[in-house]
């Protein structure tokens, strides 16, 4: 490989589905011998954040961080979530079809190597410590991720 | 077509035959060949997007009963 190829993603969406395809396109180019870096920010942190994390700070961050729960089960989806049924009905539709499950991508991800950057002032907005979440990451901001994307060959926003 | 090592990926969906793929030739040397066998209908197109992107030689691509099985040659 003459020159080396990056990839970077900014995940901005919470939804379960739209993290798949995120996370799809995350280990397909590790595969491809991509330098994938992810930047989750906004409700994208929930993809990285424990489940159990509550958030920190006034009534309003507390009130927020437990009505948006983080980790890959507690995931709605953008279309059809029907109070929480759709999601559960997609897992039981992909499990037949054999299709890995979002902590399996996660897994797999983090295996292959692909780097995640959660967003300073998201974190902050949200009351979400470094303790809050669940993978190894960077912590960073609008300039480290530019800084990625200006290297790489894709970029994309989901 | 003799292979050097062999990978079953039947049973499993996107993105994971191209994953595993990757992983297996990362651990051989120049030269030598991997048999990857799937069922997922889109690792025909993708097996080759794969060799060309990473450069490895696919060296044979044969379809029965829905069972792809790629012959692929690390360089």
């Amino acid at each position: 490989m003459a020159e080396e190829r990056r990839m970077s993603m900014i995940l901005f969406s919470g939804d379960m589905d739209k993290a798949m395809a995120a996370l799809v396109l995350a280990t397909g180019a590790a595969s491809m011998g991509y330098h994938v870096t992810v930047f989750c920010t906004f409700w994208g942190l929930n993809l990285i954040k424990k489940s159990e994390a509550l958030a920190q700070g006034g009534i309003l961050e507390r009130m927020m961080g437990f009505m948006n729960r983080g980790g890959t089960d507690h995931m709605p989806l953008s279309r059809m979530n029907m109070l929480g049924l759709g999601p559960r009905l997609l897992k039981k539709m992909m499990r037949e079809k054999k299709v890995a499950t979002l902590r399996d991508l996660l897994d797999t991800a983090l295996e292959l190597g692909v780097e995640f950057v959660a967003c300073q002032m998201s974190m902050d907005v949200m009351g979400v410590s470094k303790e809050d979440l669940a993978v190894p990451c960077e912590v960073g901001g609008v300039a480290t991720f530019l800084n990625e994307a200006g290297k790489s060959r894709i970029n994309l926003f989901i | 077509m003799q292979a050097d090592k062999s990978l079953d990926c039947r049973g499993m969906a996107c993105p994971m035959p191209i994953v595993k793929l990757s992983k297996a030739i990362k651990e051989m040397s120049a030269g030598q060949v991997l048999a990857v066998s799937a069922d997922d209908p889109g690792f025909e197109a993708d097996v080759k997007a794969w060799c060309e992107t990473t450069g490895n030689l696919l060296k044979s691509l044969e379809s029965e009963g829905g069972i792809h099985t790629a012959h692929i040659q690390k360089t």
